[in-house]
């Protein structure tokens, strides 16, 4: 007996010295292989007097089995061991920059105006398009602005040789709306406009936003109440806001929106009013049971009001210096 | 405008603060865009008096004053011709700053010693006036600080005056507003009348009906020549932005800007008898007072005298009867011109005068005989002389009336949201000088003669309001009709489309609608682009057909910004001429260059060729779900690469263009790395279908490949599309997997390997239908395109 214990603990010296698979392995051959030493002395039980034979084949094969669970157990730490190592030598420098494209960027214009159609839209305005190469009766007669009157001096338009004109303003788009939808309507209409005018603060193309709003009883202190409304939206804060009574033919009366920047000033934003019961009969609509009110802002402002960009010539660079600012 | 508070105050009481004016302006609707000081601080500058000259003993160009400063008397060098014993002028003290930073220091000028410096009006930024000292009135107290005299701390208001208040193109206009929104009482001052002391009249016709229903003048004889106006007229014309030229000028000037009315002076013994004012004949020519010649026409208003015209009524003078320096004798005008007479007119001639701005905006028909009045008392303080009679030509039932407007309380209750107490109204209305009447259901008000623009009801709402405040107006939500939005199904939205471009890396342009014709030649031969009238710049002067020539534009500054790769997207229109105008067509285009991915660690692969390009096109068309609505076809145009450009049609319409750039275009931009570019037409690429749901074979497919030598010119597309022919119903899909040329493949020959996806809907297919489907495929292959079957693979 004092033999198999003693082998069992040989073997197991042997396991716990077995560094490898392959040198486990040859432990197990060693050991419980057909011509392992638990083998042979299986083999040997048979010279044993009948009586000691189950004492002593029960005694070799709970040491094999002490064994193989050893050879087992070092198995599964050794094959932990390895695995480790391979994971180890198989790891990436995870601050490597991934393959493919980055998203592009979207213009912070078009950026300012799907914010602009998304806050208004909310409140029921549809957006509706123009063409941009007008004629005189949509971008002025029909807004109240015959020709040679004064105010036409403050578009300084862009003629076509066939008399046509690029369009001053979105306005036209009223007049088409109502023309073709007539009253009630709340519309929105973005889209570029046209000025003959080239400096610091102006470009010769440039985008604007309509709103109109033809209904019955509508009052300037709801044109007031949009305005706050979508003008906090925008800047995402309570803004204080000055309506300061102006000039547009096509409204009557009208106002220019000045918002208090933080660097303490007015800062015109927009223009509004009451649309001018002469634009209603001009569209069909009779001034005694539709009223409404209309406003105007310039997309461009309001995006480097927003975004602090000071120089509106640069939005038209497409420099992706500037583009890449805007995710 | 501009307009000094110091000129105001003569018709209403201002407080010290200009803001205060300001601020009540800009709230009543005439923005105040600025205030500026009306002079420097001129701080150590005072009147002085130069009680004795004496020739600087060392230099013939300078002399040597003694000064009275009021302090006491000062030697000072002086280099200025007109320094004389007796005049009085500004003087600079030791110590004193001039406008442009200049500290006045003891000096010693050619061995003389200088304690301070006698002052020009350039020198301190007052008066645009001649070389030499400015010679201030005898009156002038020595000693007081020129700031205090000339009322330097006096503010210029710049005032935006919108086109509807002409009335407002005057000190006393604003002045009006000043004293109704302040409310304070308007101070029009009486000044007793000219006394006549010539019994002379200049005969004046009126031809021209409502054109011009009025028409006062006046002559005035004995005016003494080479003098010059006082300097505090002088000082308020810089003020308003005009210069001082000659007395008679100065006048008609300075009352205009005071009262609005345009005047003009006649030099009398250039006029031929009579003045007639009336419609031009059409032959007629008139040499304007800037010298330029105008060519008349039957619509354009004159003043014309015995010879013919001698000035464009209500716009500019004539050269003929012009005032010089010479001129002792003049006849004065001042007249009602309508706005319907010169509308536009100046504008047809590029004009733009004082005058015309304010009649074109309405000027008040009652103020003739006023403005000549005071044009007259102020020509004869200067320059002496002797007024005959005021003349008023008049025909009273063409003068514009100012018919009542009725004003119902709950309209203006409904329009400004705001209930207005009736008594209020009623007072706002009287300080605008507007008389109001009560009637049963409102009020009859009447404009005064100077407003234009109060027409009708709505006008009167908006005084109202301005009036009031519209800070007063409470925020009120509207209830609007219900209506609901549209999300249509039947169009990819172009927000979409552009999303789909963000994703691959593309960014946004916006570029103008118009381009540079040359660059527009150079991108499209063909096209015949619509031209601008009135260009703002040769580079800008035409429309675009294309929105290629602004993408080129935007990728060729930022690879001079050492941009290496990028991709940029525009959508906008293009305009295209037609026999009836202008075909506007709303695109989106592209244009990609550099390496197909950026740069990486790994490497960043070739550069951005067709087929990268053509699967951002892809994915765009797969947005519509009709992909297989869509062909590219070989096909050429001027501005792509031959051999690399393909049209896009959707069913048998060309939707657009895809091509690499042609050689010479990326001469332009970079030579290095060529530049991809597409564009598709947003309508026609963009309709969708809602999409209708079909069930899916729950039975397993079959690939069977297949790879076949074909002609090197043979399409991909051709060789599908016969494989779509022949395959029959079990065919569920196509791909090309490979294409080959090179060894093993004769030379003008190419291989290409199809992918062949085959489905029952029925039943799981067998290998007998498989070969049965490749068959019928291979075979149509051989006989329509010459192929030969390289390999076939189950």
């Amino acid at each position: 007996m004092s033999s198999i214990a003693q082998l069992l603990d040989q073997a197991e010296s042997a396991v716990r010295a077995a560094n490898d698979l392959a040198a486990l392995d040859a432990v197990r051959v060693q050991y419980l292989g057909k011509k392992g030493l638990f083998t042979a002395q299986l083999r040997e039980l048979g010279k044993l007097p009948p009586a000691e034979i189950p004492a002593a084949g029960k005694a070799i094969n709970t040491a094999k089995q002490t064994l193989e669970a050893a050879l087992d157990a070092r198995r599964a730490t050794l094959e932990a061991a390895q695995l480790e190592a391979q994971l180890a030598a198989d790891a990436l420098d995870v601050t490597l920059a991934g393959r493919g494209e980055a998203p592009g960027h979207l213009h912070p214009v078009t950026r300012t105006l799907r914010r602009m159609v998304a806050i208004l839209g909310h409140a029921g305005f549809d957006v509706q398009t123009g063409p941009e190469v007008e004629d005189d009766f949509h971008n002025f007669t029909a807004l109240n602005i015959p020709e040679d009157h004064p105010a036409r001096a403050m578009h300084d338009t862009f003629y076509l040789s066939s008399g046509l004109l690029l369009r001053t303003h979105t306005s036209p788009v009223q007049i088409r709306a109502l023309q073709k939808h007539g009253a009630p309507i709340r519309l929105i209409a973005p889209g570029r406009v046209y000025r003959r005018d080239y400096d610091l603060t102006h470009t010769p193309m440039f985008t604007q936003i309509e709103g109109l709003v033809i209904d019955r009883n509508v009052s300037f202190a709801n044109l007031k109440a949009l305005l706050y409304d979508f003008v906090s939206k925008f800047f995402e804060r309570e803004v204080r806001l000055r309506f300061r009574p102006s000039y547009f033919p096509f409204t009557e009366p009208s106002a220019e929106v000045d918002v208090w920047s933080d660097s303490g000033r007015w800062l015109e934003i927009l223009g509004c009013g009451m649309v001018h019961p002469n634009v209603l009969r001009a569209t069909g609509l009779d001034p005694a049971e539709w009223g409404g009110y209309a406003f105007g802002m310039g997309v461009e402002r309001l995006t480097m009001l927003r975004y602090g960009i000071d120089d509106l010539r640069s939005l038209f660079e497409n420099d992706l210096r500037l583009l890449e600012q805007f995710p | 405008m501009r307009i000094n508070l110091d000129w105001l105050r003569d018709f209403v009481a201002l407080d010290a603060d200009p803001v205060v004016a300001a601020d009540a302006l800009t709230s009543s609707g005439l923005e105040v865009e600025a205030v500026e000081p009306a002079g420097a601080p001129l701080e150590g500058i005072v009147v002085a008096q130069i009680t004795a000259v004496e020739r600087h003993p060392n230099a013939d160009r300078l002399s040597v004053c003694t000064v009275d400063d009021g302090a006491g008397k000062l030697q000072v060098v002086c280099g200025a011709r007109n320094a004389a014993a007796g005049i009085k002028a500004p003087f600079a003290r030791v110590g004193a700053r001039l406008p442009n930073g200049k500290e006045i220091g003891a000096a010693e000028l050619r061995g003389v010693k200088s304690n301070g410096m006698l002052c020009s009006a350039k020198e301190l930024e007052l008066v645009d006036d001649v070389d030499g000292l400015l010679l201030l009135d005898a009156g002038a107290p020595v000693g007081t600080p020129l700031r205090e005299y000339l009322k330097l701390d006096d503010a210029i208001l710049e005032i935006n005056v919108t086109p509807n208040r002409g009335d407002c193109f005057s000190v006393l206009g604003i002045a009006r507003e000043l004293a109704a929104r302040l409310e304070k009482p308007l101070r029009q001052p009486t000044r007793p009348p000219v006394p006549v002391t010539l019994d002379e009249r200049f005969s004046v016709e009126l031809q021209a009906g409502d054109r011009c229903p009025r028409f006062a003048g006046r002559v005035v004889r004995g005016i003494r020549t080479g003098l010059k106006s006082p300097l505090w007229l002088r000082e308020r014309l810089r003020r308003a932005g005009l210069r001082a030229i000659h007395p008679v000028v100065d006048v008609t000037n300075y009352v205009m800007l005071e009262l609005g009315q345009p005047l003009h002076a006649y030099d009398l013994t250039k006029l031929d008898r009579g003045i007639v004012v009336r419609l031009a004949a059409p032959n007629e020519k008139l040499m304007l007072l800037d010298g330029k010649t105008v060519d008349l026409a039957d619509d354009v208003l004159v003043i014309a005298d015995g010879r013919g015209p001698v000035g464009l009524a209500g716009v500019m003078g004539g050269q003929s009867t012009a005032v010089s320096a010479a001129t002792d004798t003049i006849f004065f005008e001042a007249a009602f011109f309508s706005q319907r007479a010169l509308a536009g007119r100046a504008r047809r001639f590029g004009l733009h005068t004082d005058a015309s701005m304010r009649f074109e905006r309405g000027v008040d028909p009652t103020q003739q005989a006023r403005a000549i009045e005071r044009a007259t008392e102020l020509l004869l303080a200067i320059s002496g002389g002797r007024a005959g009679p005021l003349v008023v030509a008049e025909r009273p039932a063409d003068v514009p009336a100012r018919p009542a407007v009725t004003l119902r309380p709950e309209r203006l209750e409904s329009v400004l949201g705001l209930d207005v107490a009736a008594s209020q109204v009623e007072q706002v209305l009287a300080r605008l000088e507007m008389p109001v009447e009560r009637t049963a259901g409102g009020w009859r008000v009447t404009p005064p003669a100077f407003r234009f623009d109060v027409s009708i009801e709505e006008d009167l709402i908006e005084e109202v309001g301005r009036m009031v405040g519209y800070d007063r107006i409470p925020p009120t939500h509207g209830t609007a009709t219900e209506r609901l939005g549209t999300a249509t199904e039947t169009r990819v939205p172009s927000d979409r489309a552009a999303d789909v471009l963000l994703a691959r890396g593309y960014s946004e342009a916006i570029t103008y609608s118009f381009v540079d014709p040359k660059l527009e030649k150079a991108v499209d031969a063909n096209a015949v682009p619509v031209p601008l009238a009135n260009p703002i710049a040769s580079d800008l002067a035409v429309l675009r057909t294309s929105l290629w020539p602004g993408l080129l534009g935007a990728a060729r500054h930022n690879v001079s910004h050492q941009r290496t790769r990028l991709k940029l997207f525009e959508i906008g229109p293009r305009f295209a001429a037609e026999s009836d105008g202008v075909r506007e067509t709303a695109m989106l285009a592209g244009i990609a260059l550099g390496s197909r991915a950026p740069e990486h660690w790994e490497g960043s692969g070739p550069a951005i060729d067709y087929y990268d390009v053509k699967g951002d096109v892809e994915a765009l068309l797969a947005c519509t779900g009709r992909r297989d609505e869509f062909r590219f076809e070989p096909a050429s145009h001027p501005g792509l690469r031959p051999g690399r450009t393909a049209r896009i049609l959707r069913g048998a319409a060309a939707v657009g263009w895809l091509g690499e750039l042609h050689p010479d275009l990326q001469e332009l931009l970079d030579r290095k790395r060529p530049a991809v570019v597409f564009e598709l037409e947003l309508d026609a690429t963009f309709a969708a279908t809602v999409p209708a749901f079909r069930g899916y074979s729950k039975f397993p497919s079959i690939r069977r490949d297949l790879a076949v030598v074909v002609d090197a010119h043979t399409e991909a597309a051709t060789l599908v599309d016969a494989v779509r022919a022949a395959a029959g119903e079990f065919l569920q899909h196509v791909v090309v997997f490979d294409v080959y040329r090179g060894t093993g493949v004769d030379s003008r020959r190419k291989s290409i390997g199809l992918g062949l996806i085959l489905q029952g809907t029925s039943r799981t297919l067998t290998d007998a239908d498989a070969d049965q489907t490749m068959r019928s495929v291979t075979l149509r292959l051989e006989r329509e395109l010459g192929a030969t079957i390289r390999t076939q693979q189950n």
